[in-house]
C-alpha cells in the first residue's frame, strides 16, 4: 500500500474543503485571508473545466488505450451548444446536457467506423475531424459568429441565485467537476470499468475473455468525448465569450500530453496535468509562444524516462521499499500499480 | 473539359508531393512499427533549413536546397531515431504516438519563434511559365514538380527492389525474425528506412513549399494529406502510398473547383471515412493479422 492509498479518503475530504474555501473570504470568520480575486478566480475556475476534459482523455488514453486527437473539438461542440442554445432561451441545466449527449452521439459516429480497424486508426479520424469542426466554426457564421464567435454568454442561475459573480461561478464549476470526477470513479470501479483496464493491458486476451473490445472501445471513447462536450459547457459560460480558436488541433494536443506529465491511467492525473497546462502559460507570460516548446519537451523527456507522469513519480517515491527482483522491469506507459 | 484537365494535372502534381511524404512514412511503418505522427512537420521544416541557408548563409538556392536535404537526412533521420524513437524501445506502441505528437508542437512553434510566423515565398527551379497542349494550360513548374517526384519514387522502387540493401530492407519489413536469422544487419535496414523518410520528406517540403508558401503551421494538412495517403493506398505497400497521394491530391483539387473552396481540407475526414467503411485494408493493400 502506498502512502497515498493509505490516507485516501481524510486526503481527499481535506482537499474538497481546501478547494471551497481557498478562493473565499474569510475575514469574516476571524482568518486573515482575503480570497481570491477575480483573475485568480477564473485561473481555478479553467483549471477545473480542463481537468474534465482531461478526465476524458485519461479514460479513452489511459484505461481503454485508444488515442484521440479531437478533444478540444469536443469542447467546442459543448461551448457552442451551450453558447447558442442559451442564447435562443434554453435554460442552462438543459443546454449542459445536451453538450454533453451531442458530444457523447458524435463519439459514437466517429468512433463506430475507426473502430472497426487497426489500432491507430481512431487517431488519424480524430485528427480529421478535429481540422473538420474547426473549419464549421470558422465558416458557418450565421450559427457560430465565425472568426468574430459568440458574445455575451450568459452565467446560468441556480434556484434563483445568480451565478454571475466569479466566486459564485466557480463553486458551481467545482460542484460539476466534484460530481463529473464521482461519476468517472464509478464508472472504473464498476465491472465494466474494469474491462476497460483489461483490454487496454491485452486487448486479444481480453477478447478471448468475452470482454465485447470493440463496444468497450466506443464507449470510452463516448464516454470521454462527452466529458469534452461538458467541459465546454463550463467554458463558454466562464469566458463569457468563445471564438475558433480554443478548439484547434493544437489545443487537442495540448490535452494528450497534459495526461501524460499528469500521469496517464491514474485517478489523480488530469487533474495535475490540467493545473501544469493551466499554470505553465500563466507564468511564462513574458515570452508568449514559449509555452508549447517547454510542454513539448517535458514530455519527450518524460515519456522515456517517467512514462507514468508526475503521479507515478510521487507513487515511485513513496512506496516502500521493497527488495528487488531479477525480473524486475522498468514502468511502461500507462500501467496501473494496484 | 480543358479545365478538367488543367484540375487534374495540377491535381496530379500535388498529389505526387504528398505520396512522397506517404511513402516514407509507410516505409518507417513497416520497418519499425512506429508511427511518426510528426510526418507534417517533417515536410514542413526542410523548406526552412534551405531558407535560412539563403538567409543566414548567402548560398544560392541549389546549394540551399542541398543543404536543406542534408541537414533534413541528419536531423530528421538520424537524430529522430537516435533521440526520440530509440529510448522508447519496449515501450507499447502508444508512447511514440505522444512523443512524435509533442515532437510536431516542438518543430513547428520553434519554427514560428525561431524563424517567422508568417508565411515566407519560396523560390521554384522552373520559371511559372504557362504551356499550352492545345486548350489545356499547364505551368512548366507543375509539370517540373510531377517530373521530379516520379523521378524519385522510381530511383526509389528501383533502390527496394533492385539493389541487395533494398531487399534486405524489404526481407526487414516483410518478417523481422527471419530477416534476422537469415543474416539481415535489421537495426541498419530500420535506420536506412528513417533516413530514406527523411529525404523523401526534404524533397516533398521543396516542392510543396513554392505552391503553399513556407510556414510554420502547414505540417497540420501536409500530415493530415500524407497519413490519409497511406491508408487510402494502404498501410503496408509503398505502391499503396502513391495511390494514395495522386487520389488525394486530386479529388483535394477538384473539391476546391467543384464543390466549396472553404471545406477544402474536410476531403481528407471523408476519404478516410468512406476508406474505413467499404475498403479498410486500403485500395491496394492486404488484411494484417493479428498476434497476442
Amino acid at each position: 500500500m502506498t502512502l497515498l492509498a493509505r490516507f485516501k479518503l481524510p486526503a481527499l475530504l481535506l482537499a474538497i474543503a481546501f478547494l471551497i474555501l481557498f478562493p473565499a473570504d474569510l475575514t469574516g470568520w476571524g482568518l486573515p485571508w482575503p480570497g481570491l480575486r477575480r483573475y485568480g478566480l477564473y485561473i481555478m475556475s479553467l483549471w477545473l473545466v480542463t481537468a474534465i476534459a482531461a478526465m476524458g482523455v485519461n479514460l479513452i488514453m489511459g484505461y481503454a488505450g485508444q488515442e484521440t486527437l479531437a478533444q478540444a473539438a469536443f469542447l467546442g461542440i459543448g461551448a457552442y451548444t451551450v453558447a447558442i442554445a442559451t442564447k435562443a432561451g434554453v435554460p442552462f441545466g438543459f443546454a449542459f446536457l445536451m453538450a454533453g449527449g451531442l458530444a457523447f452521439l458524435v463519439g459514437v459516429l466517429l468512433g463506430f467506423p475507426a473502430l472497426r480497424v487497426q489500432r491507430h486508426y481512431l487517431a488519424f479520424v480524430t485528427l480529421a475531424f478535429s481540422v473538420f469542426v474547426w473549419l464549421v466554426i470558422r465558416n458557418e457564421d450565421w450559427l457560430t459568429g465565425g472568426v468574430s464567435g459568440i458574445q455575451d454568454i450568459a452565467r446560468p442561475t441556480l434556484f434563483g441565485i445568480r451565478l454571475r459573480p466569479p466566486l459564485y461561478f466557480y463553486w458551481f464549476v467545482l460542484a460539476l467537476t466534484l460530481a463529473l470526477a464521482g461519476v468517472m470513479l464509478w464508472i472504473l470501479r464498476s465491472p465494466w470499468g474494469r474491462a476497460f483496464t483489461a483490454l487496454r493491458e491485452n486487448p486479444v486476451r481480453a477478447e478471448s475473455l468475452g470482454v465485447d473490445v470493440r463496444g468497450y472501445k466506443l464507449l470510452a471513447f463516448a464516454i470521454g468525448s462527452a466529458y469534452g462536450g461538458f467541459a465546454g459547457a463550463l467554458y463558454a459560460p466562464l469566458l463569457e465569450f468563445i471564438d475558433p480558436a480554443p478548439f484547434a488541433l493544437g489545443p487537442s494536443l495540448m490535452y494528450l500530453l497534459m495526461i501524460l506529465i499528469g500521469g496517464m491511467g491514474s485517478f489523480l492525473g488530469p487533474f495535475i496535468g490540467a493545473a501544469a497546462a493551466v499554470l505553465v502559460p500563466e507564468w511564462l507570460r513574458f515570452s508568449e509562444g514559449l509555452a508549447p516548446i517547454i510542454f513539448a519537451v517535458i514530455v519527450m523527456v518524460m515519456v522515456a524516462f517517467a512514462p507514468n507522469g508526475i503521479v507515478g513519480l510521487f507513487e515511485k517515491l513513496t512506496a516502500p521499499k521493497r527488495r528487488p527482483h531479477a525480473d524486475d522491469k522498468g514502468p511502461t506507459l500507462g500501467e496501473v500499480k494496484s | 473539359m480543358a479545365n478538367f484537365l488543367q484540375l487534374l494535372i495540377s491535381g496530379l502534381s500535388t498529389g505526387a508531393i504528398y505520396a512522397l511524404a506517404a511513402i516514407g512514412f509507410t516505409l518507417v511503418w513497416q520497418t519499425s512499427q512506429r508511427i511518426n505522427f510528426a510526418q507534417g512537420e517533417f515536410v514542413m521544416l526542410p523548406a526552412f533549413f534551405a531558407l535560412a541557408g539563403m538567409k543566414w548563409f548567402g548560398l544560392p538556392f541549389s546549394l540551399a536546397a542541398l543543404l536543406a536535404i542534408t541537414v533534413a537526412v541528419f536531423v530528421l533521420g538520424v537524430m529522430f531515431k537516435k533521440v526520440i524513437v530509440d529510448p522508447l524501445d519496449g515501450q507499447p506502441g502508444l508512447a511514440v504516438v505522444i512523443s512524435t505528437l509533442a515532437l510536431a508542437i516542438f518543430l513547428k512553434d520553434g519554427v514560428k519563434d525561431v524563424y517567422s510566423a508568417e508565411a515566407q515565398p519560396f523560390p521554384t527551379v522552373l520559371p511559372d511559365v504557362l504551356l499550352s497542349l492545345g486548350p489545356v494550360k499547364v505551368s512548366l513548374a507543375q509539370v517540373g514538380v510531377l517530373v521530379v517526384a516520379f523521378a524519385s519514387i522510381f530511383l526509389l522502387s528501383w533502390f527496394l527492389s533492385g539493389t541487395r540493401t533494398g531487399r534486405q530492407m524489404q526481407a526487414t519489413a516483410q518478417n523481422p525474425t527471419v530477416a534476422r536469422i537469415l543474416g539481415v544487419p535489421i537495426e541498419r535496414m530500420v535506420m536506412y528506412t528513417f533516413l530514406i523518410n527523411a529525404a523523401l520528406a526534404a524533397m516533398a517540403s521543396l516542392l510543396i513549399s513554392p505552391i503553399y508558401l513556407a510556414k510554420f503551421s502547414n505540417g497540420e494538412a501536409l500530415g493530415l494529406a500524407a497519413f490519409v495517403a497511406a491508408i487510402v493506398g494502404g498501410f503496408n505497400q509503398v505502391r499503396g502510398a502513391i495511390v494514395g497521394g495522386l487520389v488525394i491530391g486530386v479529388v483535394d483539387n477538384m473539391a476546391a473547383a467543384y464543390v466549396s473552396t472553404s471545406y477544402r481540407q474536410a476531403v481528407p475526414l471523408v476519404l478516410l471515412v468512406l476508406i474505413i467503411l467499404f475498403r479498410p485494408q486500403g485500395l491496394l493493400g492486404r488484411k494484417e493479422e493479428r498476434t497476442v
